[in-house]
């Protein structure tokens, strides 16, 4: 009884040793992994750019949803000939800005570009976009740590994707 | 070479005004070249300007951002004669830095 009760610890701490051995390797690998097959940059939000919802984007950038609000404005043509490029503006009113993002909606990926802001500059930005078709297009502010957005549609004539 | 950043930094009053235009050709991964083989992405994810020793703007880009990339912002703290230094990296690891004189 005592006996076999030791053998099974004794197999368990071995098991447990592997395990820890294991896990370590584990970590290894992946330390070794990990810059090899990012070349991306180290803060680009991969994750977040691959999203084809507005809200799963949003979520991957910002872990949270955003809420509409008039003090933000969203400059863009009511209709845009070439879709490779839209001209795309936006300013806040809000306080405390710390971030800005855009996103066409019907893009293959929402996430179309990210800003941060840092204390001391304005909470304004105008980019050129890609819109593979007619979109919304919603941008999104964050302002003491929550999430306003506005939106506006834009017609596409030429979508911005190519053949 | 030359460089790929033109930028332009104007002291106002209260704020500098920053407009800057990259070269790059923003390949999202969607279109197809003239044999029908789609070109692989190749894009600017991150642009950094940089005023005295610190960020003062970030753009994280995908390839939803239009060839030739231009961007626009402004902020304070910054006079005439100042620096400001731009940098960018793209998905291929590739890179180019310029300091402007802010005007």
């Amino acid at each position: 009884m005592t006996m076999s009760s030791d053998a099974a610890g004794c197999a368990r701490r071995s098991m447990l040793r592997g395990m820890a051995g294991l896990a370590g390797l584990g970590l290894f690998e992946a330390s070794r992994l990990l810059p090899a097959y990012a070349a991306d940059a180290p803060d680009w939000p991969q994750a977040a750019f691959k999203q084809k919802s507005e809200i799963d984007a949003l979520k991957q950038l910002y872990g949270k949803n955003a809420e509409a609000s008039d003090k933000v404005t969203l400059d863009a043509p009511e209709i845009a000939e070439n879709g490779a490029v839209v001209p795309i503006a936006v300013t806040s009113s809000l306080p405390n800005v710390t971030a800005i993002a855009v996103l066409v909606v019907e893009n293959p990926y929402t996430l179309a570009a990210a800003y941060q802001i840092p204390a001391g500059t304005r909470p304004a930005v105008a980019n050129r976009l890609k819109m593979a078709k007619t979109t919304k297009v919603v941008a999104v502010v964050e302002s003491d740590g929550k999430l306003y957005s506005a939106s506006r549609d834009v017609k596409v004539t030429v979508g911005g994707c190519g053949g | 070479m030359a460089s790929t950043i033109r930028v332009r930094a104007v002291a106002g009053a209260d704020t500098t005004e920053v407009q800057s235009l990259i070269q790059h050709p923003m390949d999202s991964g969607f279109v197809k070249d003239a044999a029908g083989k789609l070109i692989p992405p190749h894009h600017i994810e991150v642009v950094r300007f940089e005023h005295g020793g610190k960020t003062v703007f970030t753009a994280l880009w995908g390839p939803a951002v239009a060839k030739d990339p231009y961007l626009k912002f402004s902020f304070k703290g910054a006079k005439k004669g100042d620096e400001l230094k731009v940098s960018w990296l793209d998905n291929e690891g590739a890179s180019d830095s310029l300091v402007a004189k802010i005007q």
